[in-house]
């Protein structure tokens, strides 16, 4: 499942434009992989985050996992529902289990991520 | 896990009651000798003391130490006019009149039971008065027989190594023979204290020095310090050594430590708490160092490289063929190489990391040399050098023979870290000699690969170096099995108890993967016991993918299966016998499992904590 109008990274975040940034969160592929996801790390609002940096963690039943700043800026909020209710992020990767929003430093970093077709050749390829 | 049992069973048998009544005749043969030596002119220094007290006598403390220990008693020497004093439930009458007689001071049996008057030295607020050890387990064994009873259900409920083999990769769970095991528990190993004085130690030091010398001829290196109780313990020191020598060069800032994304997590954490930042090297397709990745992040961090943490054999089971290279290419950027000892027991005989290129590496004594795993432990993760590092071994600022006076500190609280164990190792390198040795790691590799070769009919074998060969473990890939039939790596693991067997490490180092370490420990009846079981559940597997049985119903799914789940109420769409006997041979000695499946998501989402809340410690 590789939702056409998002971007990816290699390190399997998915990144969609919103008003003023983007939204953040990781790959169907990515919590398939995982399994079941019991504790999401996340930094406030306000963090500033750099590109290819871990700002995060994902832990699951058998890992735990960096997540990676797709884009370099500054938090804008955070899915605090995922305290509670980490296995969103199993369920529904790319609604409800959504991460971060970031404001970007620069609009146009967006452009430099995979599409679609990029990451399903990625993921393909294993 | 060993030590860590007997202190558990300890409490369990004497419980809180029996705890209090040990305690209170401590510090009541502790008040009768310091009042015995207070009412006749001696001071006690310590005015609030539980056990251990200092007293002063002018000019005398080396006179008064050396009477006691002429009568086989240790009291500590604090400086020239005071002597520390420390009581403990073995200290008897007897006792209590000869550290008298070492004061000069009147010793008789009448004299003591007249001392005996005393009220408790301790402070009021110093007194317990919490409840604790209230689990009723630590109520409810208070004779030899229950005891033994309950120690005996316990084990009952465990897949040991007395049952089955551990085919846990990465662990290495080879025999813990009795042989090695027995003498930890005579006194003559037992009762000594890590800080009795060295002259009392001989045969201990003896015993610490030719261990040392062996494991550094087993492994190539110069010199070893036995001191970490843990194989984390020994790659700080390594790492501590490594910038030690760094700065000992005027060498300044090299904090880089390369990891390659195949390693333990404990040395990207060992890294950190060294204070290296961690860079990590991708690994190719084949599960190898990828060089490329390796030469960009050398040119990267020349400058401020400290050092690689490797593993060898990989944590993928290989023997990588570039091993050497790596290592060359490390040193000619300035770093050293630390080559992670986990999977030595590919290694021992046949390949010593001091001479294919490595600075340093850590053992596991409680992998490749029989003492018994962690859980608990303590076990001992002793940290080997080449002679260019030796200098910043771990050392011990009250015991100059524990390492150099040139290294960093001690990395353990005793001098020679768990030297309550060290005879284990000791006697199983006596026992085996360098060709036993050998044979041993020949058995182990050839053990694995005959389990690949077998297995790979039935699971893919995820990674193979040079000619399709394992090194002494392997890892059988479930990913496409998952995919086709929606059995999991735990559905496999928790079937294997239903076989009888303990699992393998599941989804390390890669996620939805088995790896199967099977150690020379295992004839071939076992191996192919195993085999079988395998065999068996993929099988089993085939059913659930065909649609025989469904994703949800199919004792995959279900296991493990106790007792008490085939004998109720079953409406499952497979037999009762087939839950609990799935072979023939499982008939012949049925291991039943105390708890079914458990939601392991739930629990780890749901953290239940019995502490009180943060409120209750409000002053």
């Amino acid at each position: 499942m590789i939702p056409d109008d998002l971007r990816y990274t290699a390190e399997h975040e998915w990144v969609k434009v919103i008003d003023g940034g983007v939204r953040v969160g990781i790959t169907d592929h990515a919590q398939e992989a995982l399994g079941d996801i019991v504790f999401v790390t996340l930094p406030a609002p306000g963090t500033s985050v750099e590109a290819g940096q871990p700002l995060g963690e994902v832990e699951s039943t058998k890992s735990v996992s960096d997540i990676y700043a797709p884009v370099s800026g500054e938090i804008l909020a955070r899915n605090d529902v995922l305290d509670a209710r980490p296995e969103l992020v199993n369920a529904d990767a790319y609604g409800d289990g959504w991460m971060i929003e970031i404001k970007l430093a620069d609009p146009s970093s967006v452009d430099g991520l995979l599409d679609a077709a990029a990451y399903t050749k990625l993921v393909s390829e294993g | 896990m060993l030590l860590a049992v007997a202190a558990g069973m300890y409490a369990v048998y004497h419980g809180p009651g029996g705890l209090t009544d040990i305690a209170d005749r401590v510090h009541r043969t502790a008040v009768v000798l310091a009042n015995g030596l207070r009412r006749q002119g001696i001071p006690v220094l310590t005015t609030t003391f539980f056990d251990t007290f200092q007293v002063r006598v002018e000019g005398a403390a080396h006179d008064v130490v050396s009477r006691a220990a002429a009568s086989g008693i240790n009291l500590r020497l604090v400086d020239a006019d005071t002597v520390a004093i420390a009581c403990d439930e073995t200290t008897s009458r007897a006792d209590v009149l000869t550290v008298w007689q070492a004061f000069g001071v009147e010793a008789t049996d009448e004299r003591l039971d007249r001392v005996d008057d005393a009220t408790p030295e301790l402070a009021d607020a110093s007194w317990r008065t919490s409840t604790f050890l209230t689990h009723p387990v630590f109520h409810a064994y208070r004779s030899e027989t229950s005891m033994l009873r309950y120690l005996r259900t316990l084990s009952d409920k465990d897949v040991a190594l007395d049952r089955s083999m551990i085919p846990l990769g990465s662990c290495t769970m080879k025999l813990n023979a009795t042989t090695e095991m027995e003498p930890i528990s005579w006194p003559e190993f037992a009762d000594i204290h890590p800080f009795a004085p060295i002259e009392q130690a001989a045969g201990y030091l003896a015993l610490i020095r030719q261990l040392e010398s062996w494991l550094a001829d087993v492994t190539g290196y110069d010199a070893v310090s036995l001191q970490p109780n843990a194989g984390s313990q020994g790659e700080l020191a390594g790492l501590l050594a490594i910038n030690a020598f760094h700065a000992a060069n005027g060498d300044v800032g090299r904090n880089v430590c390369l990891i390659p994304a195949s390693a333990h997590g404990t040395n990207a954490a060992s890294a950190a708490m060294a204070g290296q930042r961690v860079v990590v090297v991708a690994c190719d397709d084949a599960g190898n160092i990828d060089l490329g990745d390796l030469r960009a992040k050398l040119d990267l961090h020349a400058a401020k490289l400290a050092a690689i943490m490797i593993t060898y054999p990989s944590t993928h089971g290989v023997f990588e063929s570039t091993v050497a290279e790596v290592c060359a290419a490390v040193h000619d950027a300035g770093g050293q190489v630390y080559v992670d000892g986990a999977n030595l027991n590919a290694l021992v005989g046949l390949a010593r990391p001091g001479r294919f290129g490595a600075d340093v590496s850590h053992l596991n004594l409680h992998k490749t040399f029989c003492i018994p795993h962690g859980g608990g432990g303590p076990g001992v993760g002793p940290v080997a050098v080449r002679a260019h590092l030796a200098p910043f071994l771990p050392n011990h600022p009250l015991a100059a023979e524990a390492g150099p006076a040139t290294g960093p500190g001690p990395v353990a609280g005793a001098p020679f870290g768990s030297a309550g164990v060290l005879p284990i190792p000791w006697a199983y390198i006596r026992l085996m000699g360098l060709d036993g040795l050998t044979r041993a790691t020949q058995v182990a590799i050839l053990s694995a690969n005959y389990l690949a070769r077998r297995l790979a009919a039935s699971y893919p074998v995820l990674y193979t170096g040079r000619g399709g060969l394992v090194a002494h473990e392997c890892i059988i890939d479930l990913r496409a099995i998952t995919k086709e039939s929606g059995v999991t790596v735990d559905d496999v693991a928790k079937r294997l108890i239903d076989y009888g067997f303990h699992a393998p490490t599941m989804s390390f180092p890669v996620a939805g993967t088995l790896m199967i370490e099977p150690t020379e420990s295992e004839g071939l009846d076992e191996l192919d016991r195993f085999v079988d079981a395998m065999v068996s559940i993929r099988a089993e597997i085939a059913k659930v993918a065909s649609g025989e049985w469904s994703r949800e119903d199919n004792p995959l799914h279900n296991a493990p299966h106790t007792a008490e789940s085939i004998a109720g109420a079953w409406d499952r769409g497979y037999s009762r016998d087939l839950a609990a006997y799935p072979l023939a041979s499982v008939r012949k000695a049925k291991y039943w499992p105390p708890v079914s499946r458990i939601d392991g998501a739930y629990g780890d989402r749901n953290l239940v904590c019995s502490c009180p809340a943060p409120s209750a410690y409000e002053s």
